[in-house]
């Protein structure tokens, strides 16, 4: 039982057991997560940097407290402050931490592909915490197990994901991962927020109509609609899009879909692609996802941290 | 590797009356169930510990907790493993705060296994006592621990395994040695 990946890049290339057996070991943790004492020894003595070029409050915290939890030492390095300000480049910097022998590496970065660039330079294992708007894997993985707890399998399963697709890295993992795990999965929003090489995601419906999307639908995921790119002109005004894309009661009990299972990856602007009767509604995931993060990136740190003592002979 | 049958150990009536008699020896030591609580350890140990706990109550008349526990994470060739083991459940809904803990496993063997279960039981709480109960001790010890309630002792080698199997994993009970030829 162990993963074929060495580093979590994206789930793209990620092959459908590799994601159960993560989603399954998620399950271990998730009751290690609800022990008095949630602190097991499994990564003791390994190191772990958190490389955060971009800002972040959940990922980061989340990841700092799975690696905790599993009795890592965890190093945090934030591009403010540090030597970057000094024009130092990215190799030189990831060469650098390396030389402190480290064991693995959690990189955000704003540019995509940044993580697999990583992998040239170090033999740390590089676990990606979202690279631009290229893939955010550990969140997408976090989706699933949360929609497969609430559903039972993913295989068939109908989820809608509304919203800025386009610049969207937590939409892209998902696309990878449901669409390989064999979730019917359907895109919706502007169509100036749809990316125009849609027919790369095999099995992934793209719709502007909303109620089409949400028809039936099991989960519905809402993106948040970044209102700086207001300005760029893919995007029509605030009350358009709340009007057409905006999830609401209404829209959820007209398409049939009341009991479906409520996802945002979060920043939430309450109001425009979201009501806040519904984000905060009984059908409501956005905090169990908060949780299910946790418990799913231990897994991920736990499947790749291991046996490299052995393999390396 | 060829894999070669060498003998029966305990056959389906043998274990259960072995079982049985662990129940016994359970049950005299600690006097009454009161205080007694039976963790296994995944996958068979955890199988074993609901028979001995239904036993015990069947003789004390009180209902005995029962939980299991996976040792993955606590184990000590994480970093050597060539493959990781898969992380299996751990179900233990009581406190075991103060109770006399029955910590049960299929086979004993180098011992590490039961230093993991001691450190990861203790993390649930502090127990009044934890006593040992294993079906097969094979020897060979890695480390200094001994059980406290022994079903059957088995001299063996290293290049031999002993194969538990039960009903509701494998279709039936009992235990048999294996001889693994190269």
């Amino acid at each position: 039982m162990s993963l074929t990946i060495k580093h979590l890049l994206g789930l793209r290339s990620v092959p459908k057991e590799d994601i159960t057996l993560i989603l399954d070991t998620a399950k271990g943790f998730q009751e290690v997560l609800s022990r008095d004492i949630k602190k097991v020894p499994t990564l003791r003595g390994q190191t772990v940097v958190n490389l955060f070029f971009e800002n972040s409050t959940r990922t980061r915290i989340s990841f700092e407290l799975a690696e905790k939890r599993l009795s890592g030492d965890t190093v945090n390095f934030s591009s403010a402050g540090s030597s970057v300000k000094k024009g130092e480049t990215l190799k030189d910097t990831i060469r650098n931490i390396e030389a402190m022998k480290i064991d693995m590496v959690v990189v955000r970065h704003q540019s995509a592909g940044v993580p697999k660039y990583l992998t040239e330079c170090t033999n740390a294992v590089i676990i990606n915490a979202g690279d631009g708007s290229n893939e955010h894997p550990t969140q997408a993985l976090l989706d699933m197990l949360t929609m497969r707890d609430r559903w039972g399998a993913l295989k068939g399963l109908k989820v809608a994901i509304v919203g800025d697709i386009l610049h969207s890295r937590v939409a892209r993992s998902n696309m990878w991962g449901l669409a390989t795990m064999g979730a019917d999965l359907w895109v919706c929003g502007p169509e100036t927020l749809i990316p125009q090489y849609m027919q790369e995601f095999k099995g992934v419906t793209y719709t502007n109509n909303l109620d089409k999307a949400l028809k039936n639908a099991k989960v519905v995921m809402a993106l948040r609609i970044q209102l700086e790119r207001q300005s760029t002109g893919l995007f029509p005004s605030i009350n358009e899009y709340r009007a057409r894309w905006g999830i609401t009661a209404q829209r959820l009990e007209k398409s049939g879909c009341s009991d479906a299972l409520i996802m945002h990856p979060g920043p939430i602007n309450r109001g425009i692609e979201i009501t806040t009767d519904v984000a905060d509604g009984p059908n409501s995931a956005i905090l169990t996802q908060v949780t299910n993060g946790v418990a799913t990136r231990m897994a991920v740190l736990y499947l790749l941290g291991g046996g490299r003592e052995h393999a390396a002979e | 590797m060829k894999t070669k049958e060498k003998s029966t150990i305990l056959d389906t009536r043998a274990m259960r009356l072995v079982i049985d008699r662990m129940a016994h020896e359970i049950l005299e030591r600690n006097k009454s169930a009161k205080n007694l609580v039976v963790v296994g350890m995944q996958t068979r140990g955890a199988i074993i510990a609901g028979r001995l706990a239904k036993k015990i109550e069947e003789m004390d008349g009180r209902a005995v907790p029962v939980g299991a526990l996976d040792i993955t994470l606590y184990r000590d060739d994480y970093r050597s493993a060539f493959k990781q083991p898969a992380v299996q459940a751990t179900d233990i809904r009581f406190s075991i705060e103060g109770k006399d803990v029955i910590l049960v496993d299929d086979v004993l063997y180098t011992g590490r296994t039961a230093r993991a279960a001691l450190d990861a039981l203790t993390d649930f709480g502090r127990p009044k006592t934890i006593q040992f109960a294993v079906l097969i001790d094979r020897g060979l010890r890695e480390f200094p621990i001994h059980a406290d309630y022994i079903g059957k002792t088995v001299p063996t080698a290293k290049n031999e395994e002993v194969k538990v199997q039960v009903t509701e994993k494998d279709a039936h009970d009992g235990v048999w040695m294996v001889e693994l030829k190269k």
